[in-house]
């Protein structure tokens, strides 16, 4: 970790968004993370994405269970509401939380452990729900804090750091995302920005569960040779099957693509995402399409990434409970306690 | 772009702003850190070392090193280096145990004309080497301007006698009140060199109606300062207009504060924003009272049986033509006149060499200047050099000092049989400051401060007497504050390019942006794709080899901070933090010959 605070000081020549932020301004406290952690690049897109989404950062919920990437939330949106759950437990709390105070965008933050060992079953419900937040999973495929165990996404016949080889089956969580309903679901890499915080801005601007695994080096114990989680691998093995652009408002859509090249997506924020397609037939609407896809690919040892799936007229948990538009915890005595006359006409509707 | 070639010495040299920016590029950061560490002997001899006279720079020097300062580029102003200077002679310890001994001498002798900072800066790398060193002044004490011109509210007289005084004590001869009436008389003496840092002693003529009538109250600006401080006037008439916006119009206007003008007022031609004058010295004028009225044309003296009754001028305003050069045009409005007892000429110097005859070998240009080789300051007479404003005219005391240092090397060489026009590289020590895994032998925590001033003497008290110092100058702890504000640019962000992962740690962690990773280019194209946009096309893009995904790093030093948090979050080292002291190479240091690109 590094022992002095980053310097106050920014570039003067640094753009501001509609609020009259800098990127500076979405930063949170110094990164406590060994020097060159993939975590901290993804840190680094959030704070792109909210900048460039011109978000207001008390509009923000960061909730984060145990373990590296659980730390994270402590470096980005300084300004934002936070909570660091038990450990794998995150997507409870933000499912409560979300119940709770609908109008707060939700930043679930977690690793391979929180989500894919101790928090998996808690993983599954939330998405199986339809929870409204941006799930971002920072997979390195090693217990970073116990120092470099393999995790449950680690692949069968990787190689740890001290040599030992992998038996164990992995949880593709991309894989289980789309098996249980999630409508919004990517994989990107720490080392690849460009690539990242679109999908993170696209994930922000889509209503319902939206899962992105980003695939994070870990420097101190998985980024050697036979590692299938280090920048080199990942770097020969990426299959990106498109890139994309977030575009915030309509005006800005006649960007110059080649025809044929590009697929619109609407989004029910009113942004829209220009996604370039890379493998041509590959279509992100089609969630059987994409499972085999990813199936096909991994047993040929790619790792696919870009927007895998995605449904742009999805709903989420409060649509399908048919809550109130007010968030929960707005409502007063009065809303919750509308009198007895309103019981005994609620209570003759059901004689 | 090509990969950067850091063993160039100008690269990283250009990186430390001030010490590129410094005529005689004393190496600024090193000696700030021995401030802020209270080792101000260190700091002292540094600047000793470079700049010959810290204390007197201390407070007079232009500081081109400060409009440099990359602070003044992160936040409004730049580090107060030339009153840091000031500190290190300040608080000092007896340093006379650290001068070069009086050396043997070598037999050849070297006469210098005029007892000035050129001269006395080719005397003191001279002396050393066993030079016999004469130095021949029409004044009675060594100085030259320093000592005549520079008001003692300025610069008092005890500064420049220790700083003479280190100077002469190393075996140099002073011949006070010597002057040096004819060039082929002094040839005829058989020295070995000349050298010749004679100043620019004659204060320009206004020549408007009027001038010979009211001789008596109209005062040349530098000649009248002198005759003030050798004690030879005391006095001047209530109402004073000072002519000129230079430098020395703000000595007078605030010399004639302080010897009975009540009413002191400059009136410059040009526009206040275009005064050749520093802007600190406008606004110590300004703080005593002194009004600075501008785009005023004198055209007549008014007098009044032999006495100045005041000044008529005509008003202008600037005028820019297609090649956005000013000119100044009567704005038609009437002209206007002010009273006033006396006045003081500070329009300008010039050059005077009715002592150098013409046809003794020295050829002159059609300005009436020597011709002068400006890296060597050889005269066209092989055995003849120039320094200072005796050379290329009215210019500022730090350069006095850096051509003194190259005419010194110059005539060293000739005296050693050795090619004039090689000019030896500048010494380079790098060493790495890392210490541990987040720690750095510099203090690399950026202090957010604004710029501490200088306390100035009670105004009341400091008009009272004209040798009282105004500035007090920084005590320890406000020196501490200040030194805290330098960024240590000379503690270089060296770049492997076989180490690199392209993690973008660095890229994450860098305050400034400065950083990207991306395809090559040509360099206009690689700077319209940088993290953040490239405001100071001057400054260098340090650019990598190929990196694995073929991309390479490209870093903007123009607002790098030199934190070394880019050196702190990378993994693999393939980011260091290296000190690059830089040291001009002097007359007679051991120094590789191979010769140097620029500077």
């Amino acid at each position: 970790m590094t022992y002095i605070a980053k310097p106050k000081f920014h570039h003067p020549g640094l753009k501001k968004n509609e609020l009259g932020y800098t990127h500076r301004d979405y930063e949170g406290k110094i990164s406590t993370l060994c020097a060159g952690c993939g975590h901290d690049s993804i840190t680094a897109s959030i704070i792109e994405a909210c900048y460039e989404l011109s978000i207001e950062p008390h509009r923000v919920a960061k909730i984060s269970g145990i373990g590296c990437s659980s730390k994270t939330p402590d470096y980005f949106l300084g300004n934002s509401h936070g909570f660091n759950t038990v450990h794998g437990r995150m997507p409870s709390v933000l499912t409560g939380a979300n119940l709770a105070n609908r109008d707060l965008i939700y930043l679930g933050v977690s690793g391979d452990g929180d989500s894919a060992s101790i928090g998996f079953g808690q993983f599954a419900h939330s998405i199986r729900r339809g929870v409204n937040m941006t799930y971002i999973v920072e997979n390195n495929g090693v217990y970073g804090l116990t120092k470099g165990q393999f995790s449950a996404t680690a692949d069968r016949g990787s190689k740890s750091k001290k040599g030992v080889t992998n038996t164990d089956n992995a949880i593709d969580l991309v894989a289980i995302a789309l098996q249980l309903g999630a409508t919004f679901v990517a994989r990107s890499f720490s080392g690849d920005k460009s690539q990242l915080v679109p999908l993170i801005a696209a994930a922000i601007g889509h209503k319902g569960a939206s899962f992105i695994d980003v695939i994070s080096p870990c420097i101190a114990f998985n980024n050697h040779a036979g590692s299938t989680k280090s920048f080199d691998y990942v770097r020969e093995h990426n299959d990106a099957v498109n890139r994309l652009d977030v575009l915030v408002g309509r005006d800005e859509i006649a960007v110059d693509y080649a025809p044929g090249t590009v697929q619109v997506v609407e989004q029910h924020d009113g942004s829209t995402i220009a996604l370039r397609k890379i493998d041509a037939d590959y279509d992100p609407h089609d969630r059987l399409g994409a499972q085999t896809f990813l199936a096909k690919h991994a047993a040929q040892g790619q790792i696919v990434t870009g927007l895998l799936y995605v449904d742009p007229e999805a709903d989420d948990l409060h649509a399908h409970l048919n809550t109130v538009d007010t968030p929960l915890n707005m409502l007063d005595a009065d809303a919750l306690c509308p009198g007895s006359a309103a019981l005994d006409k609620f209570n003759a509707s059901l004689r | 772009m090509k990969p950067t070639d850091i063993s160039a010495p100008d690269y990283f040299h250009k990186v430390v702003d001030c010490q590129w920016a410094c005529p005689a590029h004393t190496p600024v950061p090193e000696y700030i850190r021995l401030i802020a560490q209270g080792r101000y002997s260190d700091a002292y001899m540094i600047n000793w070392k470079s700049n010959v006279f810290p204390g007197i720079l201390g407070r007079t020097c232009d500081r081109p090193c400060e409009p440099a300062c990359r602070r003044g580029r992160v936040e409004e102003t730049p580090v107060a280096i030339c009153r840091l200077k000031r500190v290190a002679a300040d608080f000092k310890d007896d340093i006379t145990q650290r001068l070069p001994r009086p050396a043997v001498k070598n037999g050849k002798r070297v006469a210098l004309v005029g007892g000035g900072p050129a001269s006395l800066t080719v005397a003191r790398d001279l002396a050393p080497l066993g030079y016999h060193c004469t130095v021949f002044d029409s004044d009675p004490q060594a100085g030259g301007m320093m000592r005549s011109q520079i008001p003692k509210f300025r610069l008092p007289n005890a500064v420049i006698d220790e700083e003479t005084g280190y100077i002469l004590g190393l075996g140099v001869e002073f011949k006070g009140g010597h002057r040096i009436e004819s060039m082929k008389a002094l040839l005829a003496e058989k020295y070995d060199a000349i050298f010749v840092g004679s100043g620019a002693p004659r204060g320009r003529e206004l020549g408007i109606p009027g001038r010979t009538e009211a001789a008596g109250n109209i005062h040349i600006g530098i000649d009248w300062l002198s005759s003030v401080s050798f004690g030879h006037t005391d006095r001047i008439g209530k109402r004073v207009i000072v002519l000129g916006g230079g430098n020395t119009a703000m000595d007078c206007c605030r010399t004639a504060r302080r010897l009975g003008g009540e009413d002191v007022k400059v009136i410059v031609r040009s526009g206040f924003e275009e005064m050749k004058a520093s802007p600190w010295e406008k606004d110590d004028a300004i703080h005593e009272d002194i009004p600075i009225l501008n785009f005023l044309v004198p055209i007549a003296f008014l007098h009044d049986n032999g006495k100045l009754t005041g000044i008529t001028f005509q008003k202008v305003k600037a005028e820019y033509d297609a090649n956005g050069r000013r000119n100044l045009v009567p704005s038609g409005e009437p002209d206007q006149t002010f009273p006033c007892d006396d006045v003081l000429v500070a329009v300008g110097q010039e050059n005077a060499f009715p002592w150098i005859e013409r046809d003794c070998g020295i050829e002159f240009d059609k300005w009436n200047m020597p011709k002068v080789d400006p890296k060597t300051l050889v005269s066209t007479h092989p055995k003849v050099f120039f320094g200072g404003d005796a050379a290329f005219g009215p210019k500022n005391i730090i350069w006095a000092v850096a051509q003194g240092h190259d005419a010194a090397l110059s005539i060293h060489r000739m005296l050693s049989g050795e090619d004039i026009t090689a000019r030896p590289l500048p010494e380079v020590h790098v060493s790495s400051q890392k210490m541990g895994i987040h720690e750095w032998s510099y203090d690399n925590d950026v202090s957010s401060d604004k710029r501490f001033k200088v306390p100035h003497r009670d105004k009341v008290v400091a008009l009272k007497d004209i040798r009282t110092e105004v500035e007090l100058g920084y005590d320890v702890k406000l020196a501490l504050g200040e030194a805290e504000r330098c960024l240590n640019c000379d503690v270089q962000t060296v770049f492997s390019t076989s180490l690199c992962i392209e993690c973008d740690a660095c890229v994450d962690i860098c305050p400034m942006d400065c950083i990207t990773f991306t395809l090559n280019g040509e360099e206009t194209d690689l700077r319209q794709r940088l993290k953040a946009p490239s405001l100071h096309p001057d400054q260098d893009l340090y650019v990598s080899g190929d990196l694995k995904t073929g991309r390479v790093m490209v870093k903007d030093e123009d607002v790098c901070l030199h934190c070394g948090l880019c050196a702190e979050r990378c993994p693999t080292g393939a980011w260091d933090m290296q000190k690059y002291l830089i040291e001009m190479t002097h007359a007679g240091s051991s120094c590789p010959t191979r010769s140097r690109s620029a500077a």
